[in-house]
């Protein structure tokens, strides 16, 4: 792997970017932590990123808008959006496809299938 | 003296403005307003009671009687309140019935009986045309009284070139009757011109009368004390003071309940007070206007007699004029001729009203009815019949004007005007039995009537009528005194030998009793027919079925819509009979495209035959027209019981429906706060399942990364257990909560209270977040005063709420927390403060809601379940205490613990 994928990895809960981290790392991505949506917007502002995984319930900015945000923005246009979400509702998902999510995962999810998807999304 | 063709032209100007009063109600009418709708003009109408008899008669009468006269005016008065109740009850009927005259309102009670309202009309004319004739007199003799050189009588009457006064007089009455009083051919419509004029009247003749009365007392004498201290010297005025010993009392008695009957039956009282009522609550206020209207024209009446009797000392003056004598003795003709005008006014009045509603009855009850007998089916009787009405009650006027001007000329020069009136009177009060009693006694029959009245008026002919004729050349003078063929006990003066009452008197206890006894007798043993059952029932139960008349089908049979169309249209021209057809379907949601007519539909036709040409042809004619079936009269009860339950019904349906609507729209309120309930679960569970997820997420996440890398190095492994351990913790402590935040909103926790030391546990509290305290570097400054109160709490449930308001503060705080204990009479207060950001004012009542920090992301750090606060909240409710929020004037958060030493009263 001579020039790794970059993943943004956002959530406000400090379990669950830990365990996001490792196993990314493990699979030899460059990996970026925001514990919140204004500092998920920063890192998208300053890499170039290939796969975003996001929360969808983040205290300031929320998954959908920095969703919307990334695929309003052309220069961002290979980074592909993934949903990793506790709501689980229809209307939820609905509405993160609509903000134009590429995948969306509910938790408690499964580590290989969401590793899986973010392998996909990064090719 | 005063010129006769002044006289005649003055007279000629009053009828003129009589005419254009009439003309200009009918006119203001059209416009849509009505003169007549008024209590005062009904009232005044009411007066048309005062005839020339008041105006002139009764200060004739006081000469020979004294205050005999008064007792035609109390009767009336003394009766003010039965007569109120009577009346209200006919007008009643007489609307729903559109009854139009005294004879129908008998025949329509009794079966809509024909014989019984020729009778009744027949009756009337005999004992209405003297009354009239009485007028016609009282107008002829002030006229010459005015015009003579000479006030003593003597001069022989009627030379002067108008001396047929009252044939002038009578043709000017019919020319006013015809114009107004046949003006439209439905006899219950409202005589609007008319009754504006009699009304005029009825102010003119009081007016004339007090300008009179006052010229006595005040000009002539020295006021009412001067007027009776004089005659009180005077022997022959003096007795007039007192009752006559003989029969005094009975007569004055037997007087005031005649006139009493009569303020109601006189033909024109039954016109003027029912007929022509525009609206019954007119009578409250005629009930005291009408007596006062009595009284006014009577408060001269004495004084004036008495004047005059002084005045002119037995010089042979007819005592009936001395109203006009006195002022033409000195010599103020003005006056004269204002008197003049009110005896003209007061007998006008009474001719133009009785003379129409003779004619009604004439034309109702005698013309049509004999041509319908005659040919029922005549068509070319149907086609002219409205023209046919019209002109016979044009005949009918000018007949009982005729006939009022003969009798005047043959007999009542011998009379006074008094005892005609009374003569009058007591014709009419011979249908009170029938009047009375069919309106209060179901079992009242037209046998009964009948006979009754018939034997009333035999004995009225006999003891009144034929007596007053004697002398002429119809009757001797010994038939009164010896009585016929000299048989003592038939004296019409005193039959069976009772004496001791005045001829009137005399006359109507023997009628009355014949009469009342006949038509208690013979209702009582003989049988009703169907028609009279039925009318009988709503006469009496007018009250309670007036309002259902028109809406019930009180008619049974098969009818054809052109029938009824054309027999209404025969009457009332096909454009109102369309109009009028289609009024009452719409009131009444009939559907006119049937060929076959609704029983509604068929009665109303008959009741506005009814008020066009009385109830007993109306009924021969629709019965001619369609094929009928006899309503039974439990029937008829059914029906109108039915209506009245549909009535009922209806308005306990209108009732129910409020209430209906009422309890939807609080259905609606409790159903949407159902909902919201509803979404407040959908809410909670979603933020539950929301809440569980998390710590699962991270267990699941760490389980399966522990569970795939096995080379993981000791720490880490450690490290991700801790953290799989962590969040099981978490996930119990949330369960645990839901749990018990259940049990408070269900109602299901229990306090277990007791006696507790206060300071101890809030220290214990504490001591138990102290590993916290020293991690954070948090000191507790705590500021606790003397507790003098036993407190009484659940003492782990108020230690769940310190930890949590603790716990709370540690993470919000910067380095410290102050705890301050005070008391009251009667609570125990807690601070907790804070000093870090403080609450931002708009989050103030939110915090306290579960899950508060799970909807507000934003704020979502640091972390708890969100269940805390609620929590808190509900076991402070639980001790009737409170958990607030308040004001810090610095930066950071107070809350507020507030709670009685006793929540649950214990004895201490």
């Amino acid at each position: 792997m001579s020039n790794p994928k970059s993943v943004l990895i956002a959530d406000d809960e400090p379990n669950i970017l830990l365990s996001l981290e490792f196993l990314m790392r493990k699979k030899g991505y460059e990996v970026f932590i925001a514990r919140n949506g204004s500092e998920a917007i920063e890192i998208i502002k300053k890499e170039k990123l290939d796969v975003a995984v996001l929360d969808i319930m983040m205290p300031d900015v929320d998954g959908y808008q920095i969703c919307k945000y990334i695929k309003e923005t052309e220069s961002y246009a290979q980074c592909k959006v993934l949903f990793l979400s506790a709501k689980s509702k229809e209307a939820d998902i609905e509405k993160g496809f609509a903000m134009g999510a590429d995948a969306y995962l509910t938790k408690p999810f499964s580590t290989k299938e969401l590793m899986q998807r973010v392998l996909e999304l990064s090719q | 003296m005063i010129n006769s063709w002044l006289l005649i032209c003055i007279s000629l100007g009053y009828w003129l403005l009589l005419f254009a009063i009439a003309w200009g109600a009918e006119r203001y009418k059209l416009k849509g307003r009505s003169l007549s709708n008024s209590p005062y003009v009904y009232s005044l109408s009411l007066a048309v009671y005062c005839t020339a008899w008041t105006f002139y008669g009764s200060i004739g009468k006081v000469k020979d009687g004294g205050i005999d006269f008064l007792a035609v005016y109390i009767g009336p008065t003394l009766m003010a309140v039965p007569t109120w109740f009577i009346l209200k009850k006919i007008i009643r009927i007489c609307k729903a019935q559109q009854i139009s005259t005294i004879a129908d309102f008998i025949s329509s009670r009794y079966g809509k009986n024909l014989s019984l309202a020729a009778l009744v009309t027949v009756f009337l004319f005999f004992g209405i045309i003297p009354y009239i004739s009485l007028q016609l007199k009282a107008i002829s003799e002030s006229f010459n009284l005015l015009t003579q050189s000479s006030h003593f009588i003597g001069v022989p009457k009627g030379l002067s070139i108008f001396g047929n006064t009252a044939l002038i007089m009578a043709i000017g009455m019919a020319v006013f009757a015809v114009l107004f009083g046949t003006r439209r051919i439905e006899a219950n419509e409202k005589h609007e011109g008319m009754i504006a004029a009699v009304a005029f009247e009825s102010l003119i003749k009081l007016i004339a009368f007090l300008a009179a009365g006052i010229f006595v007392c005040f000009g002539v004498f020295n006021g009412f004390g001067d007027i009776f201290s004089k005659a009180s010297q005077v022997p022959s005025l003096q007795k007039l003071f007192t009752l006559p010993e003989e029969g005094g009392y009975a007569n004055w008695f037997w007087t005031c309940a005649l006139s009493g009957m009569a303020v109601i039956f006189l033909p024109r009282q039954f016109q003027v007070a029912v007929i022509e009522n525009t609206n019954e609550k007119h009578l409250d206020k005629a009930i005291w206007l009408f007596p006062l209207y009595l009284l006014l024209i009577n408060v001269f009446v004495l004084p004036i007699a008495f004047g005059g009797q002084l005045l002119f000392n037995n010089m042979g003056v007819d005592s009936d004029y001395l109203i006009l004598d006195i002022p033409l003795l000195f010599n103020q003709k003005a006056l004269a001729l204002l008197v003049f005008i009110g005896g003209y006014a007061a007998a006008t009045g009474m001719i133009i009203v009785e003379t129409i509603a003779l004619s009604t009855m004439f034309s109702n009850h005698l013309v049509i009815p004999m041509l319908l007998a005659m040919d029922p089916g005549n068509a070319k009787l149907h086609d002219n019949l409205s023209r046919v009405i019209i002109h016979s009650r044009r005949a009918g006027i000018i007949i009982t004007l005729t006939a009022a001007y003969l009798y005047y000329k043959a007999i009542s020069g011998h009379y006074s005007l008094v005892s005609i009136g009374l003569i009058s009177f007591v014709s009419v009060a011979q249908l009170m039995p029938a009047i009375i009693g069919g309106i209060f006694w179901k079992k009242g029959n037209k046998l009964g009537a009948l006979v009754g009245i018939i034997l009333g008026f035999l004995i009225w002919l006999y003891t009144l009528v034929l007596p007053s004729l004697a002398g002429t050349a119809f009757i001797t003078n010994s038939f009164v005194a010896e009585g016929p063929y000299q048989i003592w006990w038939l004296k019409p003066y005193a039959l069976l030998g009772l004496h001791g009452f005045s001829p009137i008197v005399h006359s109507l206890f023997w009628s009355m009793l014949l009469n009342l006894s006949a038509y208690i007798g013979f209702s009582v043993f003989s049988v009703q027919t169907v028609t009279e059952q039925n009318q009988a029932e709503i006469f009496v139960e007018v009250n309670r079925y007036a309002p259902l008349l028109e809406s019930t089908s009180s008619w049974k049979g098969t009818a054809y819509m052109p029938d009824i169309t054309s027999l209404l249209a025969n009457f009332l021209g096909s454009v109102r009979t369309n109009q009028a057809i289609h009024a009452f379907a719409q009131r009444n949601n009939i559907n006119l495209n049937e060929n076959k007519a609704d029983p509604k539909l068929v009665a109303y036709a008959e009741r506005v035959l009814s008020g066009i040409i009385g109830s007993a042809s109306a009924r021969i004619m629709v019965s001619a027209t369609v094929k009928e079936e006899e309503l039974k009269i439990d029937e008829l009860l059914n029906i109108l019981k039915e209506s009245q339950q549909l009535m009922r019904l209806n308005k306990e349906l209108t009732r129910k429906t409020d209430e209906l609507e009422k309890a939807r729209f609080e259905l609606e309120i409790v159903n949407s706060r159902l909902k919201e309930q509803d979404e407040l679960k959908d809410d909670f569970l979603t933020t539950v399942t929301h809440e569980l997820r998390t710590p699962i997420t991270s267990i699941r996440a760490f389980s399966e990364i522990l569970f795939d890398n096995e080379d993981l190095e000791v720490e880490e492994r450690r490290q991700y257990l801790g953290i799989i351990i962590k969040e099981t913790e978490r996930i119990s402590r949330l369960i645990s909560q839901v749990l018990d935040l259940e049990k408070y909103d269900s109602g299901k926790q229990k306090l277990i209270t007791q006696k507790v030391d206060l300071k101890s546990l809030v220290e214990q509290s504490a001591i138990s977040i102290d590993q916290l305290l020293r991690e954070k570097n948090i000191v507790i400054i705590k500021d606790f005063k003397p507790c003098v109160h036993d407190v009484f709490i659940d003492e782990d449930k108020i230690q769940q709420v310190l930890i949590n308001l603790l716990s709370n503060a540690i993470k919000f705080t910067k380095d410290e927390i102050v705890l301050k204990l005070r008391f009251t009479d009667t609570h125990w207060l807690l601070y907790v403060e804070d000093n870090g950001a403080g609450i931002p004012e708009e989050l103030r009542d939110l915090i306290f809601e579960k899950f508060y920090q799970a909807k507000n992301q934003t704020i979502r750090k640091p972390k708890g379940s969100g269940l805390g606060l609620a929590i808190s909240k509900r076991i402070m409710e639980l001790h009737q205490g409170n958990l607030v929020l308040i004001d810090k004037p610095k930066s950071g958060a107070v809350f507020l613990l507030e709670v009685p030493y006793n929540p649950l009263n214990l004895p201490s």
